[in-house]
């Protein structure tokens, strides 16, 4: 890679990086939900960014659409559910609070510690081929006989997710299928839980009571009669 | 081109100020979103430590966090609506039945 692609690269990776931790301190830190939920999204669209300078693509597509699409989606429309404003007005923090700041700098400089600059230099030189080349069969012509065709492999660059997609698919395959699973139970528990009791006035509204209610009327009435 | 390390680096921050938010903060959902902030930073770990070493598992498993993520948002909102409709608070210190 040309030193200037390389120069722009970090510089993006500053910027991006600095807006990412910025914006990450202030969802801690406002005291509307409203308010930290949209520098939650902030904070989710730099890191799809810093995942694309990676070479992840494919995932850097997923967080946007699944983080910034779905998850922000469902809070936002919690925090409407909820009504903050009927909530009584009270202290943000907890009253750990400094504990939890000694904790979460203690944690930081532990994680810090343990990265020193310099340990990871030894990268492969080949590491983003290896991640966006995938190798594709195809069929060609046999070089003696044209009538013919002969199977054959080539590596074709820059197919980051048709690369994963064969991995999740191979390698992966039953971790995905529990994926899937998980996420089917994870719904329908989202669904159980979320559901709302009746009261008892609005049982008797419901389309299933009244139908049950005029069957008992007729068999009542039939009974009368016989 | 940015260092391993330095993404290492912005992730612990991440997750560090995550952390932060979880202990700190009493408002429930504000809490969920730091767990959520806490889980990207370990994927930005993952994504680095893949084109680190050149193999892909790590965004692969980076897709598996995102999925467990998004099944763990939708479980949690639905607790704490619950808990909204039965208490009236989403405080995490005023719910301590289970405290005894």
């Amino acid at each position: 890679m040309d030193q200037l692609t390389s120069q722009m690269h970090l510089l993006v990776f500053i910027l991006i990086g600095t807006l990412a931790v910025a914006s990450s301190i202030l969802v801690v830190a406002m005291r509307n939900p409203v308010h930290s939920a949209l520098f939650l999204l902030l904070t989710f669209l730099c890191v799809a960014v810093l995942f694309v300078l990676r070479s992840a693509e494919f995932v850097a597509a997923v967080q946007v659409l699944v983080y910034a699409g779905g998850i922000m989606v469902l809070f936002l429309f919690v925090v409407m559910l909820i009504n903050y404003r009927h909530l009584p007005e009270e202290r943000v923090t907890s009253p750990v609070w400094l504990g939890g700041i000694g904790v979460g700098l203690a944690i930081f400089i532990l994680l810090f510690a343990l990265v020193r600059p310099g340990v990871y230099h030894d990268q492969s030189p080949d590491a983003v081929k290896r991640l966006t080349t995938v190798k594709e069969t195809y069929l060609a012509p046999h070089p003696s006989d044209p009538d013919k065709l002969v199977r054959r492999t080539r590596e074709v660059a820059n197919r980051n997710a048709e690369a994963v997609g064969m991995a999740l698919y191979n390698e992966y395959l039953v971790p995905f299928e529990v994926a899937s699973l998980f996420l089917l139970v994870a719904m329908v528990g989202a669904i159980v839980i979320g559901k709302r009791e009746l009261s008892a006035d609005e049982e008797e509204s419901t389309p299933q009571f009244i139908m049950d209610r005029a069957e008992t009327e007729k068999d009542v009435k039939e009974a009368m009669s016989a | 081109m940015p260092s391993t390390a330095q993404y290492l680096m912005l992730s612990g921050t991440l997750f560090a100020v995550g952390l932060v938010g979880v202990i700190v903060r009493r408002n429930m959902i504000t809490v969920l979103m730091c767990i959520e902030l806490m889980l990207n930073a370990v994927n930005i770990n993952l994504v680095a430590f893949s084109h680190h070493l050149g193999n892909l598992d790590g965004q692969v498993f980076a897709v598996f966090v995102i999925c467990i993520a998004a099944g763990e948002a939708a479980v949690g909102l639905a607790i704490i609506i619950q808990l909204y409709r039965l208490r009236s608070t989403i405080n995490v210190d005023e719910v301590r039945t289970l405290n005894g």
